[in-house]
């Protein structure tokens, strides 16, 4: 690489095979160390990020299927796109759940989090037993079993029968079928639980003391202190998951068998996606897709970003 | 605050042990049932594996009342390979993957938290974007590049990116880790005429061992069930990763084979569970320092 060249700061000594007791001085750098030391990472943003990522904006303007040449077709992948029923569906679909599982999800979260940092005795116990399916819910086999516990006679069947309400699995129903991946979301709140606990322990105990004094009860404490002071975390979790769930795939695939069903109901974004590309080898419709999929996230992104100046508060120098 | 507490003291001091006792109850009764329904689903998992077929969706108790190992013994050779074969496949995809992720996100992290050089903000402020980008983006031209390498059907696809560091996570969560050692150190090993490789070799990466604990369990897990990259890059069945494998069972879903699928699928999840338990501490600790920043 051309690293040595792009040192600034002047007369650059150290460039030689090793350096003479390079002196402390404050503006020292390591340019060719650093370089080398991210080359891999330089290497992987370039051929593996960046470049796929110029490359799929190129062929999103064109007709491919993996072995014409790619064929400038303008801005027809978007026209037809925006134009068929099912990618309204699947919008559909896909923001329904954002809508649905993100604030369940976090809200489990903070809720277990804020009672398990009061009784701190049993806490490790429980923070395990909790954490635990966020490490499984992604899997294959746990979408298996979910598929399996909503099947017809299944679990939720017979307990639904018994209150009285027959209405079958919910894997064969669609107005049922994305409630139940929903439910699977929040099955997995131990991630944002075990980061709303780290910020709850930092919170400073005084201000808790100070609020008492002051006669706060209990909800006016959670609303004026514990709120503002572990917002960053609330933010942290809000944009992580969010864009998480955006690009759920895994447990649709396995528990629709791969087509989205019933009638449409958990066809995902990223699932039409897949079957554009990989069934139908649509692989300019699949990168307008994915072009359309990268600008929402980001809008939604800079949105959260935008809205959190009014909503969370840096305590500052505390780093 | 000392003046302004009318109330006698002995009668409000018994009343509050009294509360404070009731709502501990209740708390942990509480907690307790969330676990309980937390668990739930991978109890039914297990009890099914061993349960006789006709048993598994009328019995509702987790205990069986007749047990049936034979599950365990017709899932293993019931897809297109023994069961051996994923495991084996995964297992070296796995242990692979640790490595690359290890080595090259290590670098990049040393890189970025203790070495000065032109472009490193810029370098860091993208490294921190990809975390957020989609990866479907990426999907398409990445298959296209590993098809024109003829890399279809191999690892390659699902190694290569694990020795180029593009998981950003774990190389943020190593810089976190080396920041926050003291800057003393580096100079130290500097006037002892350390360079920045001896530097990193000798003082840094001995330090990070608990970072690099949590990026190997992380790794474990996250390519262990890994479903996306071999279902798009692995057509063989010989080359099948376990949640691949798993994936026939419902394609060929007879509906007799209830028992076997839950004793397959017990088994996928039983080496994550391990490393779960075997490397709690880190895992916590891991997501917790990321979420703070």
């Amino acid at each position: 690489m051309t690293q040595t060249t792009l040192t600034k700061g002047p007369a650059r000594r150290g460039a030689g095979p090793r350096r003479a007791v390079a002196g402390p001085a404050p503006g020292r750098s390591d340019a060719r160390a650093g370089y080398l030391f991210l080359s891999p990472w330089i290497i992987g943003m370039a051929v593996l990020t960046l470049g796929p990522m110029l490359a799929s904006l190129y062929l999103s303007f064109t007709n491919y299927n993996l072995f014409n040449t790619p064929d400038w077709i303008g801005l027809e992948n978007y026209r037809k796109m925006f134009a068929d029923d099912q990618f309204h569906q699947t919008v559909s679909v896909t923001l329904r759940y954002v809508l649905l599982a993100t604030p369940l999800k976090l809200g489990a979260a903070l809720a277990v989090a804020i009672w398990l940092t009061q009784s701190r005795r049993a806490m490790g116990l429980y923070r395990t037993a909790f954490y635990a399916p966020s490490l499984l819910g992604a899997s294959v086999a746990m979408a298996i079993v979910w598929r399996a516990l909503f099947a017809d006679d299944g679990v939720q069947d017979q307990l639904t029968s018994s209150v009285g309400l027959g209405i079958g699995g919910w894997v064969g129903n669609p107005d049922y079928s994305l409630l139940m991946l929903v439910l699977l979301a929040v099955w997995q709140f131990g991630a944002p639980m075990v980061i709303f606990l780290a910020g709850l322990q930092q919170v400073p105990r005084e201000l808790y003391e100070a609020a008492e004094v002051d006669g706060a009860g209990r909800w006016r404490r959670f609303v004026s202190v514990t709120l503002p002071m572990i917002s960053p975390v609330i933010f942290f979790n809000l944009l992580l998951e969010t864009v998480h769930a955006f690009q759920v795939f895994t447990s649709a695939y396995v528990i629709s068998g791969g087509d989205g069903g019933p009638a449409g109901s958990t066809l995902f974004y990223t699932l039409h996606l897949y079957q554009r590309a990989f069934s139908d080898y649509r692989m300019g419709y699949a990168s307008a897709m994915a072009w359309v999929l990268l600008i929402v996230v980001g809008l939604v992104t800079a949105l959260l970003f935008r809205t959190s100046r009014a909503w969370v508060h840096y305590a500052g120098g505390s780093r | 605050m000392p003046i302004a507490n009318p109330a006698p003291p002995e009668e409000s001091f018994v009343e509050r042990v009294g509360k404070t006792r009731r709502s501990r109850y209740t708390k942990h009764v509480l907690l307790c049932l969330v676990g309980a329904v937390m668990m739930y689903p991978l109890l039914w998992m297990v009890s099914s594996s061993v349960k006789p077929n006709e048993l598994i969706f009328t019995d509702l108790s987790l205990w069986p009342a007749k047990w049936d190992l034979g599950n365990y013994i017709d899932g293993w050779t019931a897809l297109e390979q023994p069961f051996t074969v994923y495991l084996v496949n995964s297992f070296v995809i796995v242990v692979l993957s640790i490595v690359g992720n290890l080595v090259s996100c290590s670098l990049a992290a040393y890189g970025f938290a203790r070495l000065r050089f032109t472009g490193r903000k810029l370098f860091f402020t993208l490294m921190l974007g990809t975390m957020m980008l989609p990866g479907h983006v990426l999907l398409v031209p990445q298959y296209i590049v590993f098809a024109k390498l003829g890399w279809l059907n191999t690892y390659y696809p699902l190694l290569v990116p694990n020795f180029l560091a593009t998981n950003a996570f774990y190389i943020f969560l190593m810089v976190q880790f080396m920041r926050a050692l003291p800057k003393e150190l580096d100079d130290a090993a500097r006037i002892d005429g350390c360079g920045p490789f001896r530097t990193f070799w000798k003082v840094i990466m001995p330090l990070c061992l608990p970072a690099f604990a949590t990026t190997a369990i992380f790794t474990f897990i996250s390519v262990w069930n890994e479903f996306f990259g071999p279902l798009i890059y692995l057509t063989d069945s010989e080359l099948y990763t376990v949640p691949l494998a798993l994936r026939q069972f419902i394609d060929s879903e007879g509906q007799s084979q209830w028992g076997q699928m839950f004793a397959m699928s017990f088994l996928s999840l039983a080496p994550v569970i391990g490393f779960f338990i075997a490397g709690q501490k880190y895992l916590v600790k891991g997501i917790a320092t990321t979420g703070l920043k």
